[in-house]
């Protein structure tokens, strides 16, 4: 075998992509793992608060503990991991992959069998939200003020804003309270929060920080850097009501607005995106509609615990390692509208599913739902939800095999509502 | 009737906990974590923290820290003080204790990152 020539390369060296290439290396694979960056761990680095682990490891660890244990893992095996290493592009040749990857040692490219897409996501920014106004400095994403307070040292705000209540948002107004800033409040569009409701109160009711859902900022104050913004509530369209804006000064607005999949080398590939998901389509082994090209963790579709990225990781590089070119067979899996979405969202019936790890978000807060899994309109499995909430992701194990499926079953989840809508407070 | 959320594992359970029969009374939960919680929630309320400490490594300005148990919650802030007063000069490693028995809480600040052995 050449030296750069491997059975599995996996992108990325988060958590999702430490999993994938431990999994893949015991396996039995050859596996390399590529990171742009200088040190493994992905996101986990500067995450530096505790909650995770405690499904993987037992324990309640901080996010680079977790990313080390994870690390030590990798070097327990000897895996080789580039680190400063950017791929560029990947070329589709004869049923291979040859990955192009810059560095300071200039352009390179390897070779592989099978691919694991390990890239993460990131975070929405102010372009993609609408304000009005000029551009100060100080409108930077919540992920920006964590890199900036959690591993550069540095307070990136004295007085500030929140706009939106994802989790990233939630954990970064506890974090600057702590190190001495004040945070006026976390203002939210939607009538419902976006974070963990745990972390609605270990976050923000802990230290009195209010929330204010129904309200956006409309416009910002300032010529260099931010001197205030406009405040003002929204309608169920989302819309600003007139008449109820009103000033807040501070010197940040910080944005917790959401989280897409980074996808660029996927849709380089020519893989299928859903549009539920932003991620790839994949099946129950997590390839994606390319052959011998696998997706995992944040790239996929956004996770809340990163303890659920190094499962699906794991599964995701065995698969990888495990890759043969056999013919598929698809069957769809089908959900309702009363799903968010639901990963995977198709089985290769020719290749076993019967421990399917099947993820789910709900559209809107449900209380009391049951879900429902049926194939040609016979049901084969129901599961009763006191509350389902589209902040918390849940998560299944069936055995598809058991079910008899073929090419033209219709599979179908669905939710039934006893309690009806309910919007949380 | 006090409604409270607990937070000791992701799941995020909503408790409700009932003190007029003299007896707690909590429901919602899934587990008996819950429970103790909610306990600890009306008689002693604790918290962990988990904040950056300075390091004189220009490479690694900041180094992450956590306390190795909980602390009565309104001890937070005094706790953030002593931990800002400190900065690492040795290239300690993961779980190595940064401040022993902080402010006397039965707590010490450990580091929750290898970075300075990392990054030399
Ligand atoms: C700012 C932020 C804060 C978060 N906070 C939390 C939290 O507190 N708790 C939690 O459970 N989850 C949090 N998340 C979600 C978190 O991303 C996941 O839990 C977990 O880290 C995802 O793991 P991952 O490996 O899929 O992605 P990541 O950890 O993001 O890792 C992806 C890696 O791929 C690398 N990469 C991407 N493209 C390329 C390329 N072309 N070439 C080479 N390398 C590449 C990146 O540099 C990165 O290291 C947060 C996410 C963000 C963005
Ligand atoms: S009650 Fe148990 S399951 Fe529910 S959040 Fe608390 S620890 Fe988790």
């Amino acid at each position: 075998m050449n030296e750069n020539t491997y059975d599995v390369i996996v992108i990325g060296g988060g958590p999702a992509g430490l999993a994938a290439a431990v999994s893949a290396r015991d396996a039995g694979a050859g596996v390399l793992l590529i990171e742009r960056e200088a040190r493994l761990g992905g996101i986990l680095k500067q995450c530096i608060h505790d909650g995770f682990g405690l499904l993987r490891f037992g324990e309640k660890l901080s996010g680079p503990e977790y990313a080390e244990r994870e690390i030590d893992e990798l070097r327990k095996r000897n895996i080789p991991a580039k680190t400063l290493t950017f791929v560029t592009k990947i070329e589709k040749e004869r049923g291979r992959f040859r990955v192009h990857a810059v560095s300071r040692d200039g352009v390179a490219v390897y070779e592989t069998a099978a691919l694991v897409l390990a890239t993460g996501c990131r975070e929405r920014t102010a372009k993609q939200v609408f304000i009005h106004g000029t551009r100060p400095s100080g409108i930077f994403t919540a992920g920006t003020a964590q890199h900036f307070t959690n591993l550069l040292g540095e307070l990136p705000a004295k007085k500030c804003v929140i706009l939106g209540s994802g989790d990233i948002g939630l954990i970064m107004a506890r974090r600057l309270t702590l190190e001495g800033a004040q945070v006026l409040g976390v203002y939210e569009a939607k009538p419902t929060p976006s974070g963990l409701t745990r972390n609605l109160h270990q976050c923000l009711y802990d230290y009195d920080i209010p929330l204010y859902l129904s309200h956006t900022v409309t416009r910002v104050f300032g010529a260099d850097r931010l001197e205030g913004v406009e405040i003002a509530e929204v309608d169920e369209n989302m819309r600003p009501v007139e008449g109820t804006g009103r000033r807040v000064d501070c010197d940040a607005l910080i944005l917790s607005v959401g989280l897409i999949p980074e996808n660029e080398l996927a849709e380089g590939l020519g893989v299928e995106i859903d549009p539920k998901t932003k991620g790839p389509v994949c099946d129950g082994q997590c390839m994606t509609s390319v052959d011998g090209v696998f997706s995992c963790g944040n790239a996929l579709h956004v996770n809340d615990l990163a303890d659920y990225v190094s499962e699906n990781a794991a599964a995701a590089g065995k698969a990888a390692a495990e890759y043969r070119r056999i013919g598929r067979k698809p069957a769809r899996l089908n959900a309702s509208e009363e799903f968010l979405y639901l990963v995977p969202q198709r089985l290769d019936l020719n290749r076993s599913n019967a421990g399917t790890t099947v993820y789910f978000r709900s559209r809107c807060d449900y209380n009391n739902a049951r879900l429902v899994l049926s194939v040609d309109g016979k049901e084969v499995f129901s599961k009763r939800y006191a509350f389902l909430r589209p902040p918390e992701m849940e998560r299944l194990e069936l055995n598809f095999d058991a079910l008899g499926l073929t090419e033209r079953s219709d599979v179908r989840f669905t939710l039934e509502l006893q309690g009806g809508k309910e919007r949380a407070q | 009737m006090k409604e409270t959320v607990c937070i000791v594992c992701p799941r995020g359970c909503k408790l409700r906990i009932d003190e007029s029969g003299g007896d707690l009374a909590v429901t919602g939960n899934a587990c008996r974590r819950g429970r103790d919680f909610a306990v600890s929630e009306l008689k002693d309320p604790r918290r962990t923290i988990c904040t950056t400490v300075r390091t004189a490594f220009p490479e690694v300005p900041v180094l992450p820290v956590r306390l190795s148990a909980e602390i009565p919650k309104a001890r937070i802030f005094d706790v953030m003080r002593e931990i800002n007063a400190v900065t690492v000069e040795s290239r300690v490693g993961r779980g190595d204790i940064i401040i022993k028995d902080v402010l006397s809480l039965g707590a010490d600040v450990i580091a929750s990152s290898n970075l300075l052995k990392e990054i030399q």
